[in-house]
């Protein structure tokens, strides 16, 4: 465990950057710093690794001083990740990730095998192993940045804004990319970040900072969203903190109806069968059961669906899976107010309406806690 | 032809043995000054307030003629090769310590946050990141250097035989010979420009790593070859 107790940091200017900040970041999981800009988040991250020197307090590592121990041995025990990565110009990728396995003295062919290893487990074409960092893209350069720093193995990742670089796309897939791996490697995950929406998807605490240096909320991301500790943490988190706390509400419980669902090559009979008291509405799906659209039963011609004149489903959410955010969405979404639940190959399982995903969030603020961890 | 190539006795050399003598005078002095110059160069990174006043000191050591340099080392060094080069390599270093000075300060900080955060001790971080990314900077200063270098050997005939091409620009004029003031200048400028060609292949070779196209080419200075034979 790493432990920040009561430290401050003073720059020689007289700028106060954190002010008797305790944190305990427990092992194994991520801990986010998230909080305005200059409120002292790259400051804490690199006291942790004594590129900056704390000037009162104490930062321990499994209980010892870091300041106990020589520092280069303390720096590669934890691997750092900047935005930008910070690639060495002048080295191709596989030297690049190989830097602090050949400094520990491993043979040149074993370094550039684990190396190799690691640009698959990132996710990076082997192919990309010559290349230097100019050839690549700016997503590619930060998975290279993150090989690097698992490269020699080390328990601790410090991660200062490391994909805040990058398009939104190109962002997501890396969080995902991010939350496979730790699943994988179960490192201690320091990550520094100004956005909360990332802070609440990767972090399973999220140290709030306002500017400053001090610390005015530690908790899980849900808690963060339901039980805030004050008006600005209240207000950096933002306007819809309600649907977001939604994420960590599964969508399992939701009771889907099967029965307004017809295949595109429908007969009468079926058609008059499906539809159903209470529901306006026909879900037709293609002869895999993959949604087409919505349709009322009467305009329906039995034989020969006109697909073209169905009304849009929206956005499916993957039922049991996705969260109740995703349903909400998904029936927000649906010109019919009704969302569509599919399994992992995309054939529908049921539909749910507004009201049944209102009456879901319902009960399950009612419930004593949400999940910790945020769902899809 | 070979009338062409014909060197007067009293120069005690062959053709291509000035050129040797020449490019020997030219290179030695220079690569010396680079030498000199990474540490120096690298205090001054790593002090700031000394690059200032290093920069003042290299350029007033540049404004010193030659002439002065050999007057005084003329006593300790006779007329020797030794006493054309000092002065060079002195010389070269108003080129090489703003070139490096700039080229490792070229480095980005996130790259040295990083190679900092790995563990890299700063002479591992000097040798390993700052100084293989400072190449090209150092590159192009050594083309500055070397192509002026090899003009300036020629004063070396100030103090006897030592001034190579430049001799034998000196007896051109004293015999009255053009052929022999032609022969000198052209092949003093063949000479700047094929040194330079191979610094530039040096380049290529050793930065793979810079994008195409963006490579900071600076082009070598077309000064006149003779420009500073009265140093
Ligand atoms: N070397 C320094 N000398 C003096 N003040 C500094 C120094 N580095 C940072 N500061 C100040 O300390 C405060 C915290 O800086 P820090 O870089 O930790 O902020 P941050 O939370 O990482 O911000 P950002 O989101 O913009 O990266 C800021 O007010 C900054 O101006
Ligand atoms: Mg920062």
């Amino acid at each position: 465990m790493i432990r920040i107790d009561s430290v401050t940091k003073r720059y020689p200017d007289g700028t106060v950057a954190v002010d008797r900040l305790s944190l305990d970041i427990p092992d194994r999981s991520i801990t986010v710093l998230v909080g305005p800009s200059g409120c002292g988040k790259t400051t804490t991250l690199r006291m942790i690794n004594r590129m900056v020197d704390l000037s009162e307090g104490t930062i321990s590592l499994d209980g010892a001083d870091i300041t106990k121990q020589p520092v280069n041995t303390l720096r590669r025990s934890m691997g750092y990740v900047i935005q930008n990565a910070g690639l060495f110009q002048h080295r191709t990728i596989v030297d690049n990730i190989a830097t602090v396995p050949r400094m520990l003295g491993w043979g040149k062919e074993k370094a550039r095998a684990r190396a190799t290893e690691l640009m698959e487990r990132v996710g990076l074409d082997a192919s990309l192993a010559k290349r230097y960092p100019y050839q690549l893209s700016g997503g590619q350069q930060q998975r290279v940045g993150v090989a690097r720093a698992l490269a020699a193995d080390p328990p601790v990742l410090l991660m200062d804004e490391p994909f805040s670089a990058v398009d939104p796309v190109v962002r997501k897939g890396l969080q995902d990319e991010l939350l496979r791996l730790q699943e994988e490697l179960g490192k201690t995950i320091v990550f520094v970040t100004h956005d909360i929406d990332e802070a609440i998807k990767l972090g399973t605490m999220v140290a709030v900072l306002r500017t400053g240096g001090k610390l005015a909320q530690f908790a899980p991301p849900a808690e963060l969203l339901s039980d805030p500790a004050d008006a600005f943490v209240e207000d950096f988190l933002g306007a819809d903190r309600g649907i977001r706390r939604l994420s960590f509400f599964s969508s399992a419980g939701l009771d889907l109806k099967t029965s307004p669902i017809v295949a595109v090559d429908s007969t009468a009979e079926q058609i008059a069968e499906r539809t159903t008291p209470g529901v306006p509405y026909l879900l037709v799906t293609d002869l895999d059961g993959r949604p087409l659209g919505w349709s009322e039963p009467a305009a329906l011609t039995a034989g020969s669906i006109d697909t073209a004149r169905l009304l849009a489903y929206g956005r499916p959410f993957a039922a049991g899976k996705d969260s109740l955010r995703a349903a909400l969405d998904g029936s927000v979404l649906s010109p019919t107010g009704w969302a569509v639940g599919v399994d992992d190959t995309g054939r529908v399982v049921g539909v749910v309406s507004q009201q049944a995903v209102g009456e879901a969030i319902r009960s399950a603020h009612a419930a004593v806690r949400p999940d910790t961890k945020a769902v899809g | 032809m070979n009338d062409w190539f014909r060197i007067p006795s009293d120069l005690q050399n062959s053709y291509l043995g000035l050129i040797g003598l020449h490019l020997r005078e030219a290179v030695i002095p220079v690569l010396v000054g680079l030498v000199v110059a990474l540490p120096i160069a690298q205090l001054c990174v790593r002090l700031r307030w000394l690059y200032p006043p290093v920069l003042w000191v290299t350029t007033v050591l540049y404004a010193i003629p030659s002439l002065a340099f050999f007057v005084v080392l003329i006593d300790y060094t006779g007329q020797t090769e030794t006493t054309v080069m000092i002065p060079l390599g002195v010389y070269s270093l108003v080129v090489f310590v703003p070139a490096i000075v700039d080229g490792v300060r070229s480095v980005p900080q996130e790259t040295l946050d990083a190679a900092t955060a790995m563990g890299l001790g700063p002479v591992r971080r000097y040798l390993q990141v700052q100084l293989p990314i400072a190449v090209p900077a150092i590159i192009a200063g050594l083309r500055v250097a070397t192509v002026s270098s090899i003009s300036l050997v020629s004063v070396g005939m100030l103090i006897g035989n030592q001034g190579a091409l430049g001799n034998l620009l000196n007896d051109g004029q004293i015999y009255h010979q053009p052929r022999l003031i032609w022969l000198s200048v052209i092949t003093t400028a063949v000479l700047a420009i094929v040194v330079d060609a191979v610094l530039v292949g040096v380049r290529l070779l050793l930065t793979p790593w810079m994008p195409r196209g963006t490579r900071k080419a600076r082009p070598a200075p077309a000064e006149p070859v003779t420009e500073d034979a009265a140093r």
